[in-house]
């Protein structure tokens, strides 16, 4: 990043932190020696500029019409006439506070502007960018074998999804069919990352509303998953396991009784966050009627996962659009009703024990057989082999060096995370490597919903609100 | 407007990929929202530079960039994807958020990183890069940015 001090961009500093600075400090008195530490313009050095929520006099009219829903509610494709919308446009009672990037609440490193008026929130918006190492351009320079291991780093509590929608569009291209074991394998770690990832966000939504019981409970529950990836993958976050043409490896010996031990250790524990706070009153005072979306808003604001859910809509790709095994599995989706952030706790707490429930239908089902397909070109040759074998140890060479090539196309292919529709866009020219990778990110698109989530909310809010969409950084970054 | 099909992953459903002009993007897109396509799952940019000859249907010219939409349908389980292709001297189309006002954030990272610029749009600023960063670093023609490796005991940079 540049770190030169950069002029005034003509939108000045931001209010509200405008303070902090300048040159000139508390007056001294004389012939006391004091060493002062110049630091010029620190508000330039840090400014976003015109990323940044400016004043209201600054604001054109479309951007402050969206701030205040006004898009949103327009009938389809209408023409929006800024003079009509009816915003004001001064107001000195409001003033621009800034949350982040460095704040513990936003698990990670979001930065918000919020506009309030006393203590009510008018405007919202959301600087992001601190995360971001340009993953996609990465993507293009690494061979598609090489590419999992990039892909899986983005969205850090879901490891296996992204490497699962990576591969799916990498196959799709290469048209490969996948033997019956890896597609369970894969549903089965899919759950279990599913499970991971909705017992972290249980942890760290407990740990934002003051709730530390949960937070420890939470966290002690995806250990006991962690430690399963560890046993089966040999590492506990981005693990690379699921690759295009199957799984790297077998599940290990006796991962039935883990994954039992996993169904219904945390089963009962649902049934004990329950108690601790489905219940509770304070914990439902906090959350209910908060962070209200509705599904027009939320259909306009391509929100998908849990927070399309809460709205009422039941929409959820392994249902409706099934992909790997989801068809052959009985399950339930959980939709809610207010669209509040109680919803959104409901739907992620039921979801642990819908997951848990195709956990213990993939033990029944999974098939034997091989792990990957059997496509030499794409899955390097079992050990034994390369002893043996001329070509086998050709085939094994060109793998892990050039890798190999895709047919020229492009694909889109979606899966369901944790957090929403996660898709992967991939264009093939033929080569060893991906000519272009987009993958849209959930968390990315999601927090375009948080204008509209903390509007008229109290600024105590906010934090409970932010934890609700459930954004991961490295997802939102990439 | 041209239209194929593509196969699917699994070969069980079926894709439809329309190649609108850029003058009539607006329309089909607006053709897709009036039709049932509630929400827009994605877009993004791709920048051909390197990969001119490309497959692309009869009448559809192939440009240096392509910015492509993708659009869902919940109540008909339908994605369509429309790819448009767009000038290298003049990359510029017009903006989706009247229709679909999700498009925002999405709009301003393919500004961001591919510098395509979106008319309408309300606030097309850079979104993931910092503000006074120089080019746009998805484009083909942008090298990619490399850390030297630091070895024991050689002699460093200063």
């Amino acid at each position: 990043m540049s770190t030169d001090v950069r002029d005034d961009q003509g939108a000045g500093p931001p209010a509200g932190t405008g303070a902090a600075t300048g040159p000139g400090a508390a007056p001294v008195p004389e012939g006391v020696a004091v060493r002062r530490v110049e630091r010029p313009g620190l508000v330039a050095e840090t400014s976003e500029g015109a990323q940044e929520l400016s004043e209201r006099e600054r604001t054109a009219d479309v951007e402050l019409g969206l701030e205040v829903g006004s898009v949103l509610r327009l009938p389809e494709g209408a023409v929006v006439d800024p003079s009509d919308m009816n915003v004001e446009r001064r107001d000195d009672e409001t003033m621009i506070i800034n949350m982040g990037p460095q704040h513990p609440s936003t698990h990670g490193v979001l930065r918000l502007m919020l506009e309030l008026q006393g203590e009510t929130v008018l405007r919202t918006k959301p600087v992001i960018g601190y995360l971001h190492t340009g993953m996609e351009k990465t993507a293009e320079e690494l061979s598609y074998v090489q590419g999992a291991t990039n892909v899986t780093r983005m969205d850090y509590l879901s490891p296996l999804f992204n490497e699962l929608v990576y591969s799916l569009a990498v196959e799709a291209l290469l048209e490969v069919e996948l033997p019956p074991r890896a597609v369970w394998a894969r549903m089965l770690l899919s759950e279990l990352n599913r499970l991971s990832s909705h017992l972290m966000w249980m942890a760290t939504n407990g740990m934002d509303l003051g709730s530390t019981s949960m937070m420890i409970y939470g966290f002690r529950e995806r250990e006991m998953v962690l430690a399963f990836f560890e046993k089966t993958t040999g590492l506990r976050m981005n693990h690379n396991f699921i690759r295009p043409g199957g799984i790297a490896a077998d599940l290990p010996d006796g991962w039935e009784d883990d994954v039992t031990v996993i169904c219904d250790t945390v089963e009962t524990r649902t049934y004990e966050y329950d108690e601790l706070l489905t219940g509770q009153p304070i914990f439902r005072e906090r959350v209910e009627g908060v962070g209200t979306l509705t599904a027009e808003e939320a259909l306009a604001l391509s929100a998908t996962g849990p927070l399309l859910r809460s709205t009422g809509i039941p929409w959820d790709m392994r249902r409706t659009m099934p992909y790997l095994a989801y068809d052959q599995v009985d399950f339930d989706v959980i939709v809610g009703t207010y669209g509040d952030n109680f919803d959104r706790y409901a739907i992620r707490l039921s979801e642990i024990r819908e997951s848990i429930k195709i956990l213990r239908q993939v033990i029944e089902k999974m098939p034997p057989g091989d792990y990957r397909t059997s496509d030499r070109k794409v899955t390097p040759p079992p050990r034994a082999r390369i002893d043996e074998s001329m070509e086998a140890l050709i085939h094994h060479f060109k793998i892990f060096t050039e890798g190999f090539e895709v047919p020229e196309g492009e694909v889109y292919v979606a899966v369901e995370s944790p957090r929403g529709e996660l898709g992967c866009y991939l264009v093939s020219d033929g080569g060893p490597r991906p000519y272009r990778l987009h993958i849209r990110a959930p968390s990315f698109v999601n927090l375009q919903t948080l204008p509209v989530l903390l509007r008229g909310g109290l600024v105590a809010d906010a934090v409970a609100v932010i934890s609700s969409v459930d954004p991961v950084m490295g997802d939102v970054d990439r | 407007m041209t239209t194929t099909e593509v196969p699917k992953s699994g070969g069980t459903q079926v894709e439809e990929v329309a190649f609108p002009g850029r003058d009539r993007y607006l329309e089909v897109v607006a053709d897709y929202r009036g039709s049932g396509f509630e929400t827009c799952s994605d877009l993004c940019a791709v920048d051909y530079l390197r990969h001119p000859g490309r497959r692309l249907p009869e009448g559809v010219a192939p440009e240096r960039f392509e910015v492509v939409v993708n659009l869902l349908s919940l109540s008909r389980r339908q994605r369509v994807r429309v790819r448009v292709q767009v000038p290298e001297h003049d990359p510029a189309v017009p903006t989706l958020f009247p229709l679909y006002p999700g498009v925002e954030a999405m709009e301003r990272e393919a500004y961001d990183l591919m510098g395509i610029s979106f008319e309408g749009h309300p606030d097309l600023t850079r979104i993931l890069m910092p503000e006074d960063w120089e080019g746009h670093p998805l484009r083909k023609d942008y090298g990619v940015g490399r850390v030297p490796v630091q070895f024991k005991e050689a002699p460093g940079p200063r």
